[in-house]
């Protein structure tokens, strides 16, 4: 069986920290969220310093890797992800052809909107805890759109492990980003246009 | 073979709208959960009806019954202590109000009962100098206070049932006080000791920022 490389290391890294973080903002989130779980757990306010200081360290964290990693390969990636080819809106219509490239439209999307979740995440993040010191960083609107952000990240998050992790034809995919390869067979069969030699 | 950049697009559009949230979210939100409002007793939109809770010590204060007491003091000529079942035993008042927290999110038509505070002032007759009153929470060191007028207003009570049921632990037990027309920091949680004093002080979020005078929509910040 031959393998070929789909996911560098700093690729890997950057996927990993994003995913131990937010799920270690979403444990501590709810905390704060949820009635019953608040009145278990008690000790708001340290819940409430390891959700707004593991925020800070995540966002960091994965600027770090960018910064100090393989920045040319992980600029390459995102222009794949931004380019959208006419086979690419095939895929998103169900028509043909539609042969896809190292990624399909979905993960594309999936990418583009996680990293706009994140940037919102943190933005409203950090506004929230602005505005509990300053009158001029409150809005009436800022924990609603943390909260928003909250059930519009579960949603995709939802899909996106049922295609990692459960789906039979998809989950191999789960191995490209543990281990960094792929079957090479799996590989022409579902990117069937990713040049699978660079 | 010509691309589109639909995924910077998506990202912008995306970010654009959450940011541009911070103007609209909130009324839009209020259209969809009054559109939706019968269908909500049903299935709920938000976990928890709702409500955040707000504590600010490391674990929330246990009630225990047996004993449990509410001391009313200070500038008054007749200091009282309640028990439990003295506190039940006064006049009971009904409320049903909008809960509306300085963050953003409200809670709307809770179901309170209670007893008036004008009721237990009646009892324990305010010294002339009396201005303001101090309400002591079990959970220290939270601390608020009202003017002895805010105080007075008709409808400020202190609650001992939520929505026919008595008090959950995480919204105060035994008795909270409630003036709905004041954002949530005003209501404690806990409360254990009524004082009344000369004048108001600053309470736990005031010394960090908050106003006194916290009317709804007409303070911190906030206009409507
Ligand atoms: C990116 C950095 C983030 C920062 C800086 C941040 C910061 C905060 C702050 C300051 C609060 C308010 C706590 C309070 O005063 O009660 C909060 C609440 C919350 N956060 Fe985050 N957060 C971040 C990411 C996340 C993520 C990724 C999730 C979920 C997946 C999340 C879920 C929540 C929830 C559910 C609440 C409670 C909101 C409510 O009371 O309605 N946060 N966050």
């Amino acid at each position: 069986m031959r393998y070929v490389r789909r996911f560098s290391r700093t690729e890997r890294v950057l996927h990993w920290v994003n995913a131990i973080g937010f799920f270690l903002l979403l444990a501590t989130g709810l905390i704060l969220y949820l009635p019953s779980l608040a009145a278990d757990v008690g000790d708001r306010p340290t819940i409430k310093d390891i959700h707004f200081w593991g925020g800070i360290g995540w966002v960091a964290a994965l600027v770090l890797v960018a910064l100090l990693g393989d920045r040319r390969g992980l600029l390459r990636t995102a222009r794949e992800i931004d380019g959208f080819s006419k086979q690419d809106l095939n895929w998103l219509r169900r028509r043909r052809p539609s042969e896809q490239g190292r990624f399909n439209a979905g993960q594309k999307l999936n990418a583009s909107l996680t990293a706009a979740y994140l940037v919102l995440f943190f933005v409203s993040g950090m506004l929230l805890w602005a505005g509990e010191r300053d009158t001029r960083f409150r809005f009436a609107s800022t924990v609603i759109l943390h909260d928003g952000l909250l059930y519009a990240s579960l949603a995709l998050l939802v899909g996106h492990l049922y295609l990692a992790v459960i789906h039979p034809a998809t989950r191999h995919a789960l191995r490209g980003m543990v281990t960094g390869t792929v079957r090479e067979d799996w590989a022409h069969a579902h990117h069937p246009r990713w040049d699978v030699s660079d | 073979m010509e691309e589109r950049k639909y995924g910077r697009g998506v990202f912008l559009a995306t970010v654009a709208a959450g940011v541009s949230s911070l103007a609209w979210g909130r009324s839009a939100w209020s259209h969809v959960s009054s559109a939706l409002g019968g269908a909500e007793a049903f299935v709920p939109l938000v976990p928890g009806g709702g409500w955040r809770i707000y504590t600010v010590a490391d674990h929330m204060p246990v009630f225990d019954p047996e004993t449990w007491q509410l001391r009313v003091g200070g500038l008054v000529q007749e200091p009282l202590t309640l028990d439990y079942g003295a506190l039940r035993a006064l006049p009971r008042t009904n409320q049903v109000r909008t809960f509306h927290c300085v963050t953003g999110w409200t809670v709307q038509d809770v179901h309170w009962s209670g007893v008036h505070l004008t009721d237990l002032f009646d009892r324990v007759k305010p010294l002339p100098e009396a201005g303001a009153v101090q309400f002591v929470s079990a959970e220290v060191p939270y601390v608020d206070y009202l003017s002895l007028r805010q105080a007075s207003l008709a409808d400020v009570m202190l609650a001992y049932e939520m929505n026919g049921k008595p008090l959950p632990q995480e919204h105060g037990a035994p008795i909270r006080l409630v003036i709905p027309e004041m954002y949530g920091y005003k209501n404690v949680k806990w409360v254990s000791e009524i004082r009344l004093v000369r004048q108001p002080e600053d309470g736990y979020w005031e010394q960090l920022g908050y106003d006194r005078d916290a009317w709804v929509g007409r303070s911190n910040g906030y206009s409507s």
